[in-house]
């Protein structure tokens, strides 16, 4: 290792990362979750807003691999549904005299791929009169895999969108407090700290449920980005102006004000490099709480709206026990969420680490 | 320290102020009012309608309807009326009160007596298998949506535990009973899965923060040099180095109230439980405003108020702190 000597900050960070296990296993597992939100109209066998309404409350789809004691390409049974005369509960039973083998490339409903081109062809699919619901069917008779796939595009999304605005907020409004100090720093601290004695999530509550009713999704979905970066500011305006408090007495920064550059140059080209990479984690950091409340409030029926689909949402048809006692698949659209904020949490810990110079937990 | 007690707590006052009236205008962007359910029905007609919004004092612009209720406030203690519930703010959040303080402080005993031990476990067993374990852990509580561990955690209950009556706080029999064995042992049983729903979410944090700092201690020389005499490492560790770790932890509790209101609130919603949390959101459903903005003044005198303490208890156990 000759070349050692001459490592950039930014391969020493990337080194210090790939040391961090389980920080990869979180980058990985968000790559497959928006690689599986980016292809959801083609991997998932029907489209989000398809409902068959002669099967409502299906159990997942049972894949065969044996007919008659042998193996065989997998395939599915048609199910019926039958009601039981006494207690009027539905069930589903499987007529084993059709099999309806999965098929590859099959053309089904078409959707748009991301404004690109229109298609109808999906990954697998089954043949009528078969249907197939790899996690169930919910109370319209839709697709849950599908939409559980589709619902990902909201909640990964939501993350980075609240974030910019976030970001912008905090950089200006820390930056400001932290390089001028002062006056303009006591009247910004004091804003922030009475920002940051709202009770959080009430207030959330409270600005979700002033959107508009008739607002459609879209509008919905950006009124929600709105309140989360107005929410997450304060928070990241804090630690920006601290760094800023100890870089502007930096060797460098007073360098640059004697050679005359402008106080605007200093903050972009020598303050703001300097802090990327706590600016990067911070952001990995925050992704989690976004999605944790985009979750909570499409949940409690204050945010995405149907048909459009998030994996909150897809839970606020469970919310009661009375409601998913019997059907328990309705809950499987969480266990997406928890994978995605543990992901998120892995990755930004790991990355935390990895940008700080100081740790020496990798480097052992 | 006591001036500086008194001005911090001067310095709330404004802060409350502020809040006051900033969530007023935001409870006012919600769409319609607390009349909205009775346009719906026919039976009303429109001059019954103005005659309810004239006695709920519906009928002024919000900014006046925020001036009477603040002056109320402050010259008799008058939180205002619930137009759900037809009685005073003040007894009603009175009645839901007793259900916070049952819930929050095991939440907290739970939280800490649990993160404390298991922190010190993992820095003293520094990339064992057991500190490997509980940071998963710790993390899968703090990614695991409150809602959502409820709900699992409710069929668990009932599926696999048979339990009968799941949510709430008490079974229908104990709700008006006075406090007796069998009323606590019911309360304990519907105690637990409350509790470890909005404690789970916390504890991560606190966890590897108490990690963390005994983990920067243990590398100090005062450490090394009671190695170094020869004292028990169980003497090294408890008395030389947790309790300078701990500390730094009580600005934690402060910090940690935000998440035990939101955890409450998310889970007595969908757990049922009779809290103040729980009126809060049945009043923000029902736009019941004076009831609305009560709960909410309440939940920022509790952060305010908690961070203070944490500020207080931290220069009562570390005397390196000043406050002048």
């Amino acid at each position: 290792m000759t070349k050692e000597r001459s490592l950039s900050q930014g391969k020493l960070i990337w080194r210090r990362f790939k040391r961090h296990r389980i920080g990869a296993v979180g980058g990985i597992t968000v790559l497959i979750l928006v690689f599986l939100t980016v292809f959801s109209g083609f991997l998932g066998p029907y489209s989000y807003a398809t409902s068959f309404k002669r099967y409502p409350l299906a159990p997942p789809t049972k894949i065969h691999f044996f007919a008659g004691g042998s193996l065989s390409w997998p395939f599915v049974y048609p199910s019926e549904r039958l009601r039981d005369p006494v207690t009027n509960r539905q069930r589903y039973v499987e007529n084993t005299s059709i099999r309806c083998p999965i098929r590859l490339f099959v053309r089904g409903d078409s959707y748009h791929f991301w404004g690109l081109f229109q298609t109808d062809v999906h990954l697998f699919g089954v043949e009528e009169p078969c249907k197939i619901f790899l996690f169930g069917s919910d109370k319209a008779g839709r697709d849950i895999f599908t939409r559980t796939l589709f619902g990902g595009i909201i909640d990964l999304s939501i993350g980075p969108l609240s974030l910019v605005a976030g970001f912008i907020l905090g950089i200006l409004i820390g930056g400001l407090s932290g390089y001028y100090g002062g006056k303009i720093d006591i009247l910004i601290q004091r804003t922030i700290e009475v920002f940051q004695s709202f009770p959080a999530v009430p207030i959330w509550l409270a600005l979700a449920s002033a959107l508009p009713k008739q607002w459609s999704s879209t509008m919905t979905f950006y009124g929600l980005v709105m309140i989360f970066s107005l929410l997450g500011w304060p928070g990241l305006a804090r630690v920006i102006r601290g760094q800023f408090l100890a870089l502007r007495e930096m060797e460098f920064t007073i360098a640059a004000k004697a050679s005359g550059a402008s106080d605007l140059r200093i903050i972009v080209r020598h303050l703001l490099p300097n802090i990327t990479s706590y600016l990067i984690v911070g952001a990995t950091l925050s992704i989690p709480g976004a999605i944790l409340g985009e979750a909570t409030i499409s949940f409690l029926g204050l945010g995405i709206k149907e048909p459009m689909t998030s994996w909150g949402l897809l839970l606020n048809q469970a919310n009661s026990i009375s409601k998913f006692r019997d059907t328990p698949w309705l809950l499987i659209p969480g266990l997406f969420i928890v994978v995605a904020v543990l992901a998120f949490n892995f990755l930004g810990d790991a990355l935390r680490d990895a940008v700080d110079p100081y740790s020496v937990k990798g480097m052992h | 320290m006591l001036s500086y007690i008194i001005r911090r707590t001067l310095y709330m006052l404004p802060t409350l102020l502020i809040i006051s009236f900033v969530s007023f205008g935001i409870i006012q962007l919600i769409p319609g009012d607390f009349l909205n359910q009775y346009r719906m029905n026919p039976r009303f007609d429109p001059e019954t309608l103005q005659q309810f919004a004239k006695n709920f004092g519906l009928d002024k612009p919000w900014i006046v309807r925020y001036g009477i209720w603040m002056k109320n406030i402050l010259t008799r203690g008058d939180f205002g009326y619930s137009f759900e519930m037809h009685q005073p703010v003040t007894s009603l959040f009175l009645q839901r009160l007793p259900a916070t303080v049952l819930i929050s402080f095991p939440v907290f005993l739970f939280v800490w007596l649990l993160s404390l031990p298991i922190g010190i476990y993992s820095a003293t067993h520094q990339y064992s298998l057991g500190d490997h374990a509980f940071t998963f852990l710790g993390f899968v509580g703090l990614s695991i949506p409150n809602f959502f561990f409820a709900l699992v955690l409710m069929y668990v209950l009932v599926v696999y535990l048979g339990s009968g009556s799941v949510g709430g706080l008490f079974s229908q029999a104990y709700i008006s009973a006075p406090w007796s064995l069998a009323k606590f042992k019911d309360y304990l049983w519907h105690l637990w899965p409350v509790v470890i729903v909005i404690g789970t979410s916390s504890m991560a944090g606190l966890l590897r923060y108490m990690r963390g700092n005994l983990l920067d201690i243990l590398g100090m020389q005062y450490v090394k040099t009671a190695r170094a005499k020869g004292l028990a490492e169980r003497i090294v560790i408890y008395k030389h180095a947790v309790r300078n770790a701990v500390n730094p932890l009580i600005t934690m509790f402060g910090m940690s109230l935000p998440d035990l209101i939101s955890g409450s609130l998310i889970t007595a919603i969908i757990m049922d439980l009779p809290n103040v949390e729980r009126l809060y959101w049945d009043a923000l459903m029902k736009q019941d405003e004076y009831v609305v903005m009560t709960v909410l003044m309440f939940f920022s005198v509790a952060l305010l108020m908690g961070n203070l303490l944490a500020d207080i208890m931290l220069a009562w156990v570390d005397p390196r702190i000043r406050y002048d």
